[in-house]
């Protein structure tokens, strides 16, 4: 294993990260106060609570994964998928590396981001609302799977794009609506029972479930479950970059 | 066992179809020595990015087996590919990035230390040194070529492949590139490079390789070879035509054309020019009038076509 490499990678990612450093930020907290404004203020008033909680701080969960699970997906894409466009991806093939050393250099960084990210967005929760956090060991866990898993997605994804459309529709035709769905803005609870059993098939709504737990101490589904399903995903996410790497499929002829 | 401490890269047997089912190498093995200068000739499409690919591990082989410095490129990636460096065809950079960063990118993915001292003379050594904290973007063409031979040469490869490194590129960079590679080689480095120009090969090579369709068609030391292929061809268009090549020029290997308004006079390109001089005094003393004279380098093409003959 060469350090070194996953070092270079890893650092290389961040400076982009840091040259883009104002919109990394600006655009999550905008984005979040403004969800703030509309679920919070607007429905929050008809609402008030679910399961005991607040509507305003309900959602707070569901807003840090949607974030994190977007710039996860979007940042490790685009992270493979612009040497691949660039060329430049021979010089990481031809380094004495293998697929590992690459895809932590790659999913570090992205992840790395994304936790700083979800973090940002908490704290702008805290200027609009009162947040208990139950577990906060959990939370944290939960929130650091979630990137690495969603990270993973985006790099599989970079790779499997053909093109810039490919790269950019999948996460919006795939990620959003599954996220949006999972529970994100309400309990699964509220939905009629067809729906409440279709629902089970997204398996964000075990991440989301989950991670809202670790905050209130209340969930859709068992934590078991949550952390079971958390682990299996990105498990999953692992074995098909292990076998992207291994066939060459779109990378080596 | 001393023989194969000598060999750098060695190929046996090597074939490559691509998926759509196109045969790129077939069948090709050669033994590069190490510290030798090769140059692997061949047309467009002759399948030299390819075998160059294979070795560096960014196209996986369909049969054959390939070594660097001793080490199966497939099964001991790690050992291989620490050794090469790779120019690429392609002008492919990371665009944003400045000079010093994308070399300093290049070695640390290597796995090499820091080295700023060695980097800085790579640096120096291809007058890139001024440009350091430019973004590659904003270079041009050639400055580019020079920044994919700086990170090829940022992690100390004992192997360097060059792709086609003179396609498109002016005289000043081809000259420090030739100096570059005979540096290169007296530190005992190999290098080898692609071109589709004989006289390139016969500049900078101690030996060649002639590929086309995939093949190897034949492999051997530089001064052996421009025998074969180094042929020049001298048009004589005559005044007057004559029936018969005149006895006092018949030592010439020259020939009359069917119209016999020329001679054709084949010579090698390496011999003395005294030939040419000798000839045309005889055939003044002949009284042969001369209206033009025109010289003419046998083509790659016609090389191949004069190598595949020459085998059947
Ligand atoms: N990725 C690829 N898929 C299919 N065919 C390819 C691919 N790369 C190269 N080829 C084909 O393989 C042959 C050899 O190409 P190449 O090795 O690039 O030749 P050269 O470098 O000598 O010009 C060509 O006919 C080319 O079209
Ligand atoms: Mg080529």
């Amino acid at each position: 294993m060469s350090f070194l490499a996953i070092q270079t990678i890893y650092i290389y990612e961040m400076r982009r990260f840091l040259r883009t450093l104002f919109q990394s930020f600006f655009s999550p907290i905008i984005l979040t106060s403004l969800y703030f404004i509309v679920f919070g203020a607007a429905i929050g008033s008809k609402i008030n609570t679910v399961d005991g909680v607040s509507y305003g701080a309900f959602i707070v969960p569901g807003l840090i994964m949607l974030n994190v699970m977007n710039e996860s997906t979007s940042n490790a894409s685009f992270g493979i998928f612009m040497p691949k466009f660039e060329g430049t991806i021979y010089e990481i093939l031809s380094a004495p590396i293998s697929f590992y050393e690459i895809v932590l250099g790659y999913v570090g960084a992205a992840a790395t981001k994304s936790i700083i990210i979800g973090l940002v967005v908490l704290g702008t929760a805290y200027l609009f609302v009162e947040l208990p956090i139950a577990h906060p060991g959990i939370m944290l866990f939960f929130l650091l799977m979630t990137c690495i898993s969603f990270s993973l997605l985006g790099f599989i994804i970079g790779i499997l794009s053909k093109n810039w459309e490919q790269l950019q529709v999948m996460p919006l035709l795939v990620i959003t609506p599954l996220v949006f769905l999972g529970g994100s803005f309400y309990s699964i609870s509220m939905l009629p029972p067809v729906w409440q059993y279709i629902t089970m098939f997204n398996p964000v709504v075990y991440l989301i479930s989950g991670f809202r737990w670790s905050f209130f101490g209340i969930s859709d589904v068992p934590i078991f479950i949550s952390l079971v399903a958390i682990i299996f995903f990105t498990a999953g996410c692992v074995m098909i970059i292990w076998w992207i790497f291994k066939t060459g499929f779109r990378i080596k002829q | 066992m001393t023989e194969n401490l000598k060999i750098a890269v060695s190929v046996s047997g090597l074939s490559k179809t691509y998926n759509n089912g196109l045969i790129a190498l077939n069948d090709i093995s050669l033994d590069i020595m190490k510290g030798e200068i090769l140059a692997l000739l061949g047309s467009n499409g002759a399948g030299k990015t390819t075998l160059i690919s294979i070795i560096c591990g960014i196209v996986n082989p369909t049969y054959g087996v390939v070594k660097v410095g001793g080490y199966n490129v497939i099964y001991q990636y790690r050992d291989a590919r620490r050794l090469v460096g790779l120019v690429p065809q392609e002008l492919s950079l990371e665009s944003f990035e400045t000079v010093f960063d994308t070399i300093k990118f290049s070695r640390g993915l290597f796995g090499k230390p820091r080295d700023n001292c060695y980097l800085e003379r790579t640096l120096r050594q291809l007058s890139l040194w001024d440009k350091r904290n430019t973004p590659v973007l904003e270079l041009s063409g050639g400055m580019k070529r020079r920044v994919l031979i700086a990170k090829a040469l940022s992690h100390e490869p004992r192997v360097l492949f060059l792709d086609e490194p003179t396609a498109g590129v002016d005289v000043q960079l081809r000259k420090d590139m030739w100096k570059i590679v005979r540096c290169l080689r007296e530190t005992g480095v190999t290098v080898i490079l692609t071109t589709h120009y004989i006289e390139e090969a016969e500049l900078i090579a101690d030996r060649i390789g002639v590929i086309d369709k995939g093949k190897l068609l034949l492999l051997d030391d530089k001064s052996v070879l421009m025998k074969k292929m180094g042929k020049k061809e001298l048009q004589i268009d005559l005044q007057v035509p004559i029936d018969v090549i005149p006895n006092s020029i018949l030592k010439y290997n020259i020939k009359l054309t069917d119209d016999h308004e020329s001679l054709i006079y084949t010579y090698e390109k390496n011999s003395d020019r005294l030939g040419i001089s000798k000839l045309l005094g005889d055939l003044a003393a002949a009284g042969v009038i001369l209206k033009d004279v025109s010289t003419r380098q046998t083509s790659l093409e016609e090389i191949f076509v004069d190598l595949v003959g020459e085998k059947k």
